[in-house]
């Protein structure tokens, strides 16, 4: 009978494995696969926006790295990954560290954190964007008020402040994902340790140091990991502040990109310049979950 | 009341479905022609709401056609247009920006048939509408306005430090913006990543002291003598007499700039005094009058080798892609006929130059002398990649604002040599293909 042979089939231990994981496999080769491979062969090709081209070999590749707008934009990705990183995680910690105090109006305070995460990153940026307008930014008034400037600073139009600028945003914008992550990991982390240390002599810093923190490393590692991803893919920021000036001093990966992709349509080197990318976002992931396993298995 | 019971419905649906399996053909109300037109949401919103409420109305009776038209923000056009060719689906109709026609000139259709008759009765086609949409073989797209780029300017304050006729040459503007920086009245300039006021200025800039990015045969003569004293005299400039955040200007902060006071003179369409003639109370002078009737137009100074003009152009491809390529054609000639045009033109009050010469003696430019100059901004245009030939490379040195950007580093610190070394590299890279 087909039902009792189908429900044979599926006891087969490799088969049912086969049939749950197709739909995941079958959604990564659509989604993630797919693209991935047509992006590595558009960067061979010469294709523009309406006409397919025909392979050139790394011939995008000679030419981005001969571009020095290319350069800016990777340099500017690195240092914006790097800073944004270090500020994002020390911010995040601290937070999490006080959130996981017991305090009246606890959930609140943690619902209202997330805020910044919530948000469309659009619309906030928007706002950043209002905040740092070079004629009526609200900061310079406010400081100005404050006698602490006398003349305007102008955020977003001088090439360091610009930077700057956007690194702000994005520190604002990723530290409430740091913090509640970390706070999860916090909470994980029994109180009977923290209490026998105590008792045994150790002061916060210590506890904190020695107890707190080798056992939130894993989560941190993967917090840090989803994190460098993102931000080093960053675009919506970047184009919304800046759109990639002035004159090329904030562009990104991705936004330089979509300049030269969709602006000018050449999408081969549109192509070949976001999978500049991929070998340095590569080596963060071998070395971040190699990093994990280790303390995973220690 | 007639009854209508399940089985007759099924008898006459499940005829009607065979009919249309058995003759390949949809009835006719489903087959009617739709044409899908996306444009910018119009710097006049009137005009955009004109097209919406009586011009498609009509166009739609008169054509037997449905029209569904779609306004984005100008910048978001290109990723649009991009990803219909890719998908090879998407609007009928596009509106594109200045030389951008060249970038997809492999998924245009051939509008000559449309081109031809407009200019023929409407006194023929400016120079700018030429070289933005023909290829020397086919037309690429149909010339749709000229929004024509002036000096606004604040007329008492450009009398206070004695000057009762706008400065005339770049040297006079200097002297004029440098005492009205003094005065806290700085000029209003972007030099950043935007498509219309950015090279609207930088490029006629350029040409006035004699550079150009290519020579008539397309040869790179970016690095020469001329540019390097443009960008030499833009640095002084820049310092003495502009509003230096403008260097993260987009195209709508020196409206605000203006309206609020803050800066004297800026290069725009007329949306300024336009605004201004909507909300006349809104917007007044330090003196509590209105701010409309302190505003003057005017072109952009004179250089060592003439004036020049730099206008957003604008055109409608009709995309290969479309299989209503026909429609959207019989559409376009329909709204360029002289009658139904002219109520769009009207509408913008000025704001747009039609790209053909015979719309110079309309009676409409002599209602309000203030917007006067702006009758042959497109008459006195050039488009970018002057004086070459027009073709694709040139709009990709637009859509980098190579040129924009060689000012901007110069402003901000890099030696005149450098910057202008740097942008020369950047066109022959362009140009050279490497």
């Amino acid at each position: 009978m087909p039902a009792a042979r189908s429900s044979r089939i599926l006891e087969r231990e490799d088969t049912l494995a086969f049939w749950l994981l197709f739909p995941t496999f079958a959604l990564l080769a659509l989604f993630i696969a797919y693209p991935f491979v047509r992006g590595v062969w558009l960067s061979l090709t010469n294709a523009t926006v309406g006409d397919p081209g025909h392979f050139v070999g790394l011939r995008n590749f000679t030419k981005i790295f001969d571009d020095s707008i290319f350069r800016t934009a990777a340099l500017n990705t690195f240092v914006y990954t790097a800073v944004t990183t270090v500020f994002k995680l020390a911010l995040g910690l601290w937070l999490a560290v006080l959130l996981n105090r017991h305090f009246r109006g606890k959930s609140w305070v943690r619902a209202f954190i997330l805020l910044p995460f919530i948000i469309p990153t659009v619309l906030s940026t928007l706002a950043w964007k209002w905040m740092f307008d070079p004629t009526f930014s609200v900061l310079n008034w406010t400081l100005f008020k404050l006698h602490f400037i006398t003349g305007r600073i102008n955020w977003l139009g001088d090439p360091e402040l610009a930077m700057a600028s956007i690194m702000l945003v994005n520190v604002w914008r990723g530290v409430p994902f740091y913090a509640i992550s970390l706070l999860a990991g916090l909470q994980t982390i029994s109180p009977d340790l923290h209490e026998a240390a105590a008792i045994d002599g150790a002061n916060r810093w210590q506890r904190f140091w020695h107890v707190t923190w080798p056992l939130l490393l894993p989560v941190t590692m993967v917090v840090v990991l989803f994190s460098v991803i993102q931000t080093f893919a960053d675009f919506q920021l970047v184009y919304v502040l800046t759109g990639g000036g002035p004159a090329n001093a904030t562009h990104l990966f991705a936004t330089y990109a979509y300049q030269i992709g969709i602006g000018t349509g050449l999408l081969s080197e549109g192509a070949a310049i976001s999978l500049a990318m991929f070998p340095a976002l590569l080596l963060v992931v071998v070395f971040q979950l190699w990093y994990i396993r280790r303390v995973e298995n220690r | 009341m007639a009854r209508y019971t399940r089985r007759k419905f099924l008898q006459a649906s499940g005829a009607g479905l065979a009919g249309i399996l058995a003759s390949h053909h949809a009835p006719v109300f489903a087959q009617q022609s739709q044409v899908h037109w996306i444009k910018w949401n119009d710097f006049v919103p009137a005009s955009d709401e004109l097209l919406r409420k009586s011009l498609l109305p009509e166009a739609m009776k008169a054509l037997g056609i449905k029209i569904n038209l779609e306004t984005v923000n100008g910048n978001d056009l290109q990723p649009r247009v991009t990803s219909a060719i890719q998908s090879g689906t998407g609007p009928d109709v596009f509106m594109l920006f200045n030389n951008h026609p060249h970038i997809y000139s492999s998924s245009a259709v051939d509008v000559s048939d449309v081109t031809s008759a407009i200019a023929k009765a409407q006194g023929g086609y400016y120079n700018v509408a030429k070289a933005n949409t023909t290829d020397g073989k086919h037309t690429l797209s149909v010339p749709w306005a000229v929004i024509g780029a002036e000096i606004a300017y604040r007329k008492s304050w450009f009398e206070e430090i004695g000057y009762s006729k706008f400065p005339e040459t770049w040297q006079e503007y200097h002297d004029a913006g440098k005492k009205l920086k003094a005065k806290g009245r700085p000029l209003g300039q972007t030099l950043g990543h935007t498509f219309g006021d950015a090279p609207t200025f930088s490029y006629p800039y350029l040409w006035s002291w004699g550079g150009k990015e290519v020579d008539e045969k397309g040869k790179v003569v970016l690095n020469s003598k001329e540019t390097l004293e443009s960008v030499k005299f833009m640095q002084t400039f820049w310092k003495d007499a502009f509003d230096e955040g403008g260097l993260a200007w987009d195209d709508t902060n020196n409206n605000r700039a203006f309206l609020s006071g803050t800066i004297s003179a800026t290069l725009n369409g007329a949306s300024i005094y336009i605004e201004t003639l909507r909300k006349p109370d809104q917007y007044q002078t330090e003196k509590g009058t209105r701010m409309r009737d302190d505003i003057r137009h005017s072109p952009l100074p004179k250089g060592p080798k003439g004036q020049f003009g730099f206008h957003l152009f604008q055109s409608h491809m009709v995309m290969k892609y479309s299989k209503n390529q026909k429609p959207a054609k019989e559409f376009l000639k329909w709204i360029h006929t002289p009658a139904n045009y002219e109520k769009w033109f009207v509408s913008q009050k000025g704001y747009s130059t039609p790209p053909t010469a015979q719309w110079e003696k309309h009676k409409m430019w002599d209602e309000d002398p203030v917007m006067a100059p702006f009758k042959i901004a497109a008459k006195l245009g050039l488009s970018p990649g002057y004086a070459g030939p027009p073709n694709r490379k040139s709009a990709e040195v637009l859509t980098k604002y190579i040129i924009t950007d060689m000012y901007a580093k110069a402003v901000q610190g890099m030696s005149a040599e450098e910057a202008v070394k740097w942008a020369a590299e950047e066109v022959s890279k362009v140009y050279t293909g490497t």
